[in-house]
């Protein structure tokens, strides 16, 4: 019985650690952004690898999501007689739900892995130590660009999926059903509003970018430097933002949207 | 890679997201506020407002004339108290009616004006004193079968 306590008790005082862990490193980081603003071609670097290279899946994907999408709404929708509603349904669960949280999930898993593994790998091969004995600060040299790049990149590329969503509903619906195309548009414009569904997608995906960037070079600035260690880093980074990205979401559409 | 090719496709990709981020604003989504130019607030009290919401359109002889901005309980009347911010380009005689109507049968609700013949315009701050309440489903199908049953009695009387 007292072993089952004292294990709850190790996991809540190790989750509790971990928690002011990411904290403090999390202020780390905003403080020592200037110092690496100083030296922007470091950001725009991750932004290259974060954002670029993330460009194809992203725009991928977001073409097929929109394309079911526009084909499971059609076939729902035309029951109901009102096929036109397909642009509104698309471009809604798109700017709300699926465009932050989808491209979320890919921007983890694409590129916030990446830098759990780069900076995991730089601390296996104790770069970021032989950096502190130069006395160049790995956080504002190395961690702070790559959370940078990732919280610029993130809503950007929520955005493009949303877009690409939007086409590929708009192929499926217009291109190859036959909805009228004026209907399509005019009635998506109707229910969308640009405060209540654009402004707060993209409050979404801005969130998520801090969540996802922070988690992955938290993981692999605090991973084991072992080979071992970088791969479980990589893994942890993968779930916890998925998680994170799930929870968060949650949260934020049950402030943001509660059919006033 | 050079960091001239590197910052031109980082160029190209900040580029991109705010052009995504244009077309959504402007050509998917619609600004609620900017169709609705320098409003003035009205408001009208409602014996049931049915399922009027807060940011449900303001209509009159069917275009967009403003937004409901608030709906309260007036403990005084006991009515519904909603308040709406018209456009400061159209003005409304001191006679308009006022109704809570749906657009199609089973379609949102929206705040219908509709003019009297009153030389004098309402100013910012009135209240809208002639209105008509929300058709409430269930009372119009109580009100058919009463009318039905009464019919139904008078019948075997002939």
């Amino acid at each position: 019985m007292g072993d089952v306590f004292r294990k709850l008790g190790s996991l809540a005082i190790s989750g509790v650690w971990q928690l002011g862990f990411i904290a403090r490193f999390f202020v780390l980081i905003l403080r020592y952004s200037g110092q690496s603003f100083m030296r922007l071609h470091l950001t725009i670097r991750e932004l290259y690898f974060s954002g670029v290279l993330s460009l194809l899946i992203i725009l991928v994907s977001g073409l097929f999501v929109g394309l079911v999408l526009g084909l499971q709404g059609y076939e729902i929708l035309q029951r109901y007689g009102s096929s036109e509603a397909m642009g509104t349904m698309v471009a809604l669960s798109l700017l709300r739900e699926l465009g932050p949280v989808v491209a979320g999930l890919l921007f983890a898993s694409r590129a916030g892995s990446a830098v759990t593994a780069e900076i995991g790998l730089m601390k296996v091969t104790e770069q970021l130590k032989a950096m502190d004995m130069m006395a160049v600060n790995p956080i504002a040299r190395v961690v702070a660009p790559r959370f940078w790049g990732g919280v610029v990149s993130m809503p950007l590329l929520a955005a493009l999926f949303s877009t690409m969503g939007i086409f590929g509903g708009w192929l499926i619906g217009v291109v190859f059903i036959g909805v009228d195309d004026g209907a399509f548009w005019s009635q998506m414009r109707a229910a969308v509003d640009f405060r209540y569904d654009v402004l707060n997608g993209v409050f979404k995906s801005a969130v998520f970018g801090v969540a996802v960037a922070l988690i992955a070079v938290f993981e692999g600035y605090d991973c084991v430097p072992t080979a071992e260690g970088v791969s479980r880093a990589i893994t942890r980074t993968v779930v916890s933002s998925a998680l994170a990205i799930l929870a968060l979401d949650f949260v934020m559409t049950s402030f943001m949207f509660r059919g006033l | 890679m050079s960091r001239t090719t590197l910052d031109l496709w980082v160029g190209v990709f900040v580029a991109m997201g705010i052009a995504a981020l244009l077309f959504l604003a402007l050509k998917v989504a619609s600004i609620s506020g900017s169709d609705i130019r320098s409003p003035y607030t009205l408001s009208a009290r409602f014996d049931n407002i049915g399922g009027l919401k807060v940011r449900a359109p303001v209509k009159s002889a069917g275009v967009l004339v403003g937004r409901v901005t608030e709906i309260r309980y007036d403990n005084e009347h006991f009515q519904a108290e909603v308040v709406f911010s018209v456009d400061g380009r159209y003005k409304f005689p001191t006679d308009t009616f006022a109704n809570i109507l749906t657009s199609g049968l089973l379609g949102e609700q929206y705040l219908g004006l509709d003019p009297g013949g009153e030389e004098k315009a309402l100013a910012p701050g009135d209240v809208i004193k002639k209105t008509q309440s929300a058709v409430v489903l269930e009372k119009l199908i109580s009100q058919f079968m009463f009318n039905k049953a009464a019919d139904g009695e008078q019948a075997p009387a002939k």
